[in-house]
């Protein structure tokens, strides 16, 4: 049994993000961290091989400095890793994005008893959507919005939150999961072993060549180019006015407010 | 069946994919269905509603009510229950047939599963949880003059352009993006609950609502997935999105928590039909469930008041309640960035001015 684990490599958008004059993501000003729901899937990955001795595998979709990350991953406890790289592929949406790994994942090989997990969503463009897209591609079945994983044999129990609950999902492999945080799941660090190890464990990229005759690759679907989606404009909201303080004692302030919101008819 | 995605012509109609939990409706069915009125009248072409479940017939003509000019239904029983396998077979079968222009579907866990594996089979693109839809270049351009910094009349539009142009939040809501899929049909996209305005339902266009019953077909080997079990967790549904007033709190809390969630609650009732909403930063301490959060990974809400109390502002949070008609901040901070939003602000130790605050409310009631 094999589990690949999609992650990206993902700009901090929490603390300070700076934008360029043409309103484009100035990434180089930001810290680049592996994608938080991302963390959830490799947890998951890395306790089923604790349970089951299976084989991780840590795939990504990214300019080279993404090696890094892969081999963070591996050193938390992942086999091995893949790293998809070409200019080609660089302005992929989600369409051709999912084309890419999903071609990458079957040049790879998917056996029965493999399985796919990805993280819900990027936080970049918190799409949610290239896990199923990668699922659709194969022809595998998919629960998105997982908080607990079990195996027994070859099904797969899985229990998919909903906004107001849960349902428990029978799958059979191969299949692809994408997990959300939960507080059952506690992303383990790098180990000292691991940290002294990654750099020998094997790392593949896969670049433009290797994949550009793969069956599930369109060429006039991938890259900035051919995706299906394309950016017509970006831009910034405008702040929206800046408001009155109340001023005074605190009490003053209170019945200032108060006083506004009844001449608003708000109360 | 022949169906080929980039024969951009042979596409037409608005469609909004209608989701149902146990019989019911739910809200972004008319949200979506309201704002989709709006795109069809701008496009000139028809609303259709699509409808997949067992038994829901009955509920159908409801969807006429907000500006539907048919409802699809398809029954079958293996539709009961949300499955990705078979709900995703029966929509791409339909959109095969009729070949849309535009599918419309409420991001909801839901929805953000079903839309890129039927966008993916589909061979088309799909924009994620957008916030603002458009099909004519004119009002286009009137909301980029009133929504961003940009300087529109230095700028050239296509004003013939017929896409659907989605726009959406990106990087946790630093940037706007709009996105259109020039190249194939249908245009899909995902539409964030709570951000599209419901319109007035009304019967007679409910009862001018055509209803068309489609056969369904869906095989065992369709079905690769098995819901064991369905829960509700029981605890009660914090209604957010529909409020009309919302008290959140934030971290400013965190010396007296429980002391603090009473005092939002104190205040919420002091103002009636108000609900406690919470900023990430107290979703992720436990101090309320995930169903409060407001803001970009939480709900987007736009009452008629919101109130902030001892929440710093940050852009994703924000991004969730920016829109709320007036916005009153309460933070020790003067330089909190909250205060940039808020129309009356207020510095000040939270757990002095919200005591206050309530009695105030309730001498001016009482007066
Ligand atoms: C991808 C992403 C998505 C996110 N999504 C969301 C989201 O959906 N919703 C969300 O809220 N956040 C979201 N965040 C987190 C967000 O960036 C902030 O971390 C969060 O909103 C901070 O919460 P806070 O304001 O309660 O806490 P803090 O930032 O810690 O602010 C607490 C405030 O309370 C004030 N204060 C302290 N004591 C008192 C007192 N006694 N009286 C009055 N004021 C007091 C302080 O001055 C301070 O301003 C997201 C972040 C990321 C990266
Ligand atoms: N470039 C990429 N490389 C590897 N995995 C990715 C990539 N983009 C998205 N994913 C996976 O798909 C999930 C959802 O991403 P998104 O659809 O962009 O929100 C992520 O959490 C990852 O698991």
């Amino acid at each position: 049994m094999r589990i690949y684990v999609c992650v990206k490599q993902v700009p901090d958008t929490s603390g300070k993000v700076a934008v360029n004059p043409d309103g484009t993501l100035n990434r180089a000003s930001m810290a680049a961290i592996i994608n938080p729901d991302d963390m959830s899937a490799i947890e998951q990955a890395l306790k089923l091989k604790d349970a089951t001795g299976c084989q991780v595998t840590a795939v990504t979709m990214g300019p080279p400095p993404a090696e890094g990350m892969l081999r963070e991953i591996i050193a938390m406890g992942a086999d091995d890793g893949i790293l998809i790289s070409a200019r080609e592929f660089g302005g992929s949406d989600t369409f051709a994005t999912s084309q890419i790994i999903a071609a990458a994942i079957h040049k790879l090989g998917l056996s029965d008893e493999d399985m796919i997990f990805c993280g819900r969503q990027a936080i970049d463009g918190d799409t949610a959507q290239v896990g199923p897209q990668i699922a659709e591609k194969l022809e595998i079945p998919q629960v998105t919005y997982a908080s607990v994983i079990k195996k027994s044999g070859n099904s797969i129990l899985v229990k998919r939150m909903l906004e107001d609950g849960y349902m428990m999902i029978e799958v059979e492999t191969p299949c692809l999961i994408t997990c959300i945080k939960d507080k059952s799941i506690k992303p383990r660090y790098m180990t000292l072993n691991g940290i002294m190890e990654c750099y020998s464990k094997p790392l593949m990229v896969l670049d433009y060549e290797a994949l550009k005759d793969e069956p599930l690759i369109e060429l006039d679907t991938i890259g900035l180019k051919g995706s299906p989606t394309n950016i017509f404009k970006s831009f910034t909201p405008p702040q929206k006015g800046v408001g009155i303080m109340l001023k005074g004692t605190d009490k003053e302030k209170v019945d200032d407010l108060v006083d506004r919101l009844k001449n608003k008819h708000v109360i | 069946m022949s169906f080929n995605s980039a024969d951009i012509n042979a596409f037409q109609d608005i469609w909004v994919f209608c989701e149902q939990r146990e019989g019911k409706l739910v809200n972004t069915d008319f949200e979506l269905l309201s704002e989709g009125r709006k795109l069809a009248d701008e496009r000139g072409s028809k609303l259709v509603g699509v409808l997949l479940g067992h038994e829901v017939q009955g509920i159908a003509k409801e969807l006429g009510g907000y500006g539907a000019d048919k409802i699809i239904v398809c029954d079958h029983p293996e539709l009961k229950f949300y499955t990705t396998d078979a709900y995703a077979k029966v929509l791409c079968d339909v959109v095969m047939e009729e070949k849309p222009e535009v599918i419309l579907i409420g991001a909801t866990n839901i929805g953000r599963d079903l839309g890129p594996r039927c966008a993916a089979r589909l061979h088309t693109g799909l924009t994620a949880d957008c916030t603002h839809l458009d099909i004519d270049m004119n009002n286009y351009v009137n909301f980029l003059t009133t929504s961003s910094t940009l300087d529109v009349s230095t700028m050239k539009f296509p004003m013939e352009d017929t896409n659907l142009k989605m726009t959406r939040p990106a990087f946790g809501g630093h940037l706007m993006a709009t996105i259109i899929c020039p190249r194939f049909r249908p245009c899909m996209s995902t539409v964030r609950p709570g951000v599209m305005k419901k319109s007035e339902f009304s019967q007679e266009k409910a009862d001018a609502c055509q209803i068309v019953m489609r056969q369904v077909e869906i095989s065992a080997e369709d079905l690769k997935t098995k819901v064991i079990d369905l829960v509700k967790e029981t605890k009660k549904i914090v209604d957010l999105i529909g409020a009309e007033i919302v008290v959140s709190v934030g971290r400013g809390i965190s010396k007296n928590v429980e002391g603090g969630i009473e005092l939002a609650e104190k205040l919420a009732d002091a103002f009636g039909n108000a609900v406690v909403g919470g900023s990430r930063a107290v979703i992720d301490s436990g101090w309320l469930p995930a169903d409060h959060q407001v803001g970009q990974t939480g709900k987007t809400v736009h009452p008629k008041v919101y109130v902030a109390l001892g929440i710093s502002g940050a852009i994703q949070h924000k991004a969730g309640m920016q829109d709320s008609e007036v916005i009153i901040a309460v933070n020790k901070d003067e330089t909190a960035p909250i205060f940039d939003c808020a129309d009356y602000g207020i510095t000040g130790d939270l757990f002095k001015i919200v005591p206050m605050m309530i009695d105030a409310i309730k001498e001016t009631r009482d007066a």
